[in-house]
């Protein structure tokens, strides 16, 4: 089979949705942290810390659902420090964000061993059965991964446009002073809204620790950060984050049908999905000054 | 009372008491003793000179990646892409270095291999730089995206030619072009990779840190950081400035490949010097542009570093990795409580006389 049979074929158009649900929730969580005003870069260890704990409770209790559960605590937990760090402790956001990185990077290498005794991987998890006896478009199209996550975007893009406390989370990320001054506890809605931001991403950590089955040493590489670059090119917004996270699996499931599929060097196609952000950024940054981001990002209440 | 909760939230002294905190209770969860674990840890780093010289090795690109990244977060931008450009930057060293005629003098093949490496560092950081310039992209996500571009392209450059046949090594860099060892002069440092790098890396810092004060671009730079908008006004061409800030990081994260590639093996091999960029971070996030804040900084994680491969016997080295973390954070939010402290003492008498002065008392 040729590499553009491949590519046009429907197994690669349901893998492409597969792999988009780490990227998307993440994105989702960082729409949420970010439209509140609270810049999160910690994306990355969130998805690190709960595919870990999805995988070590499914592991111990045998049961998907508590893994699952697991990974969106665990998510929802780096949430909430990087939230308290942020707005109560009044750490720039960035530094706090690259500190919980670099924890939970070598946080969960650490509980690797403590548990398994594995500097790389853990023993492989039963993950989530779904769909044996079904077609290949019903079994993407009705995979709970796939339906949470739709579900998932759908709650934000309605609570932050149509809900109360959406519109009170915005207000705390465009102008944190007036919302403070019209009486809206902006610590307080940016801690739950850092993680709120936090369990969703959870939700993706789990969803793609239990696509392989496995947890891995640094199996993220790099996705939370795309993700990030996702929220920006989509200009803040939930559904256009899901939408540039389809894209960017897309071209992740591309590499490695092309890295599989030729006989060029496969560090050219590695490469693929980074070269695209730093392009997709190029062109919206310059499309748009600012991009549409909260106008009080960073800033904290007078 | 009030004097030693103010000495008690100074920065440097909660960070040592959080990451010793953090280091007990994480040993002990493991089932170690951290008492045995602590001996363990000075007895491999500063309990012997070989140990001493070790952490002198690690701490060497961290310092030069900290000093790095510390610029350009005067200007108020965040290099985090020290990593990617020390990466591009010790293949250029290794490449350039092995390439000299055999009988290259060291004054002309050192300065030679290092600008090279140098100049790589730059032009990997060039591309967020005019990014960040011309588009306006947000720093941060491009020069993580450029780290891991970074290890592709090395990768694809090693494998396509650049390393000797069947390997991910280049060949030895010329005599001339190596920094000698430590132990050639101090034979006690016997045995650890630690070079003369240490020292360059040391009086580069010095210079880095005083032209930050002392000339016109090192003080643009940082009044940038503090206030674009009014340097904007006083016609100081803003983003010029910050495009040549990150060029400067990116060839000071480069200059760590003096302490890797010509210090230690002599040759570039892939992933040599991986982690000394992030490092380069964390040193930066403690040294604030000091001079003292960044050697300790680099010394204390170069410690951290040796002193968990001194433990990975008995505790996972990744520890470590938690313990810089943890510091960071206990560091940054005694940092900002310390400000907003100082910030209420300074803003206080100004907003004070305000009244009486409006009043016309003499």
């Amino acid at each position: 089979m040729s590499a553009l049979d491949v590519i046009v074929s429907g197994t690669m158009l349901a893998q492409t949705v597969r792999m988009t649900i780490p990227y998307a929730c993440a994105s989702l969580g960082g729409v949420l942290s970010e439209r509140s005003g609270v810049v999160n870069i910690a994306l990355e260890g969130i998805l690190l810390a709960s595919a870990l704990a999805a995988v070590a409770v499914q592991g111990v209790t045998g049961s998907a659902v508590a893994g699952l559960l697991a990974g969106v605590v665990a998510g929802a937990l780096v949430g909430l420090v990087h939230a308290a760090l942020v707005v109560r402790g009044r750490v720039d956001a960035i530094v706090s964000g690259l500190a919980l990185n670099l924890a939970l990077g070598g946080g969960t290498r650490f509980v690797l061993r403590a548990l398994y005794g594995s500097s790389s991987n853990s023993p492989s998890v039963r993950g989530v059965r779904f769909g044996e006896g079904l077609g290949l478009f019903a079994r993407t199209a009705l995979d709970p991964f796939v339906l949470s996550t739709l579900a998932v975007a759908a709650l934000c893009a309605w609570g932050l446009a149509r809900t109360r406390f959406g519109l009170r989370l915005r207000a705390c990320g465009e102008d944190p002073s007036a919302a403070q001054a019209v009486g809206v506890d902006v610590a307080r809605t940016r801690l739950v809204a850092v993680t709120l931001g936090g369990a969703v991403c959870g939700l993706g950590g789990a969803a793609l620790a239990f696509e392989l089955h496995q947890f891995q040493a640094g199996m993220t590489g790099g996705r939370g950060f795309i993700a990030l670059a996702a929220v920006i090119v989509a200009g803040w917004r939930p559904w256009p984050a899901v939408g540039a996270c389809l894209a960017f699996a897309a071209l992740d499931a591309l590499q490695i049908v092309l890295q599989n599929q030729t006989r060029v060097p496969a560090q050219i196609f590695a490469v693929l999905p980074f070269v695209a952000t730093l392009l997709a950024l190029a062109v919206v940054s310059r499309r748009s000054a600012g991009g549409g981001a909260p106008a009080g990002i960073g800033k904290h209440p007078a | 009372m009030k004097l030693l909760a103010r000495v008690l939230q100074a920065p440097a002294v909660a960070g040592l008491a959080a990451g010793w905190l953090a280091f007990c209770l994480l040993v002990w969860a493991y089932g170690a003793s951290p008492r045995e674990m602590a001996a363990l840890l000075f007895e491999g780093t500063w309990g012997t000179s070989y140990g001493a010289g070790q952490v002198l090795f690690k701490a060497t690109p961290l310092l030069f990646t900290g000093l790095a990244v510390d610029l350009a977060l005067r200007a108020g931008l965040f290099n985090i892409g020290a990593e990617g450009q020390l990466a591009v930057a010790s293949l250029a060293a290794g490449v350039v270095g092995s390439r000299l005629p055999q009988a290259t003098p060291a004054i002309v093949a050192l300065p030679v291999t290092i600008g090279a490496a140098m100049a790589a560092g730059a032009a990997w950081a060039a591309v967020p730089a005019l990014l960040k310039g011309r588009f306006g992209a947000h720093e941060v996500i491009s020069t993580i995206m450029m780290n891991r571009i970074a290890e592709g392209v090395v990768g694809l450059l090693v494998a396509s030619g650049l390393a000797l046949t069947g390997t991910v090594r280049t060949a030895d860099v010329v005599p001339g072009a190596r920094v000698p060892r430590l132990d050639a002069l101090f034979p006690a440092f016997r045995g650890s990779a630690a070079s003369f790098a240490v020292v360059l890396a040391i009086a580069v810092t010095a210079l880095v840190t005083l032209a930050h004060r002392r000339t016109r671009f090192g003080r643009e730079v940082g009044l940038i950081g503090l206030n674009a908008r009014a340097m904007a006004a006083e016609k100081v061409p803003v983003r010029r400035r910050l495009e040549q800030a990150l060029l400067a990081s990116g060839a000071l994260a480069g200059a760590a490949s003096l302490g890797t590639v010509l210090g230690y093996k002599g040759y570039f091999e892939e992933g040599l010097g991986a982690g000394a960029g992030f490092g380069g971070v964390a040193v930066a996030l403690l040294g604030r542009g000091r001079f003292g804040g960044l050697v300790l900084g680099a010394l204390l994680f170069g410690t951290l570093q040796q002193g968990g491969l001194a433990l990975n016997a008995y505790v996972p080295k990744e520890l470590m990795e938690v313990l810089q973390g943890i510091v960071i954070c206990a560091v940054a939010l005694a940092d900002a409580r310390l400000r907003a402290a100082v910030g209420e003492v300074l803003t206080r008498p100004l907003a004070k006389p305000a009244a009486p002065a409006g009043g016309g008392t003499p």
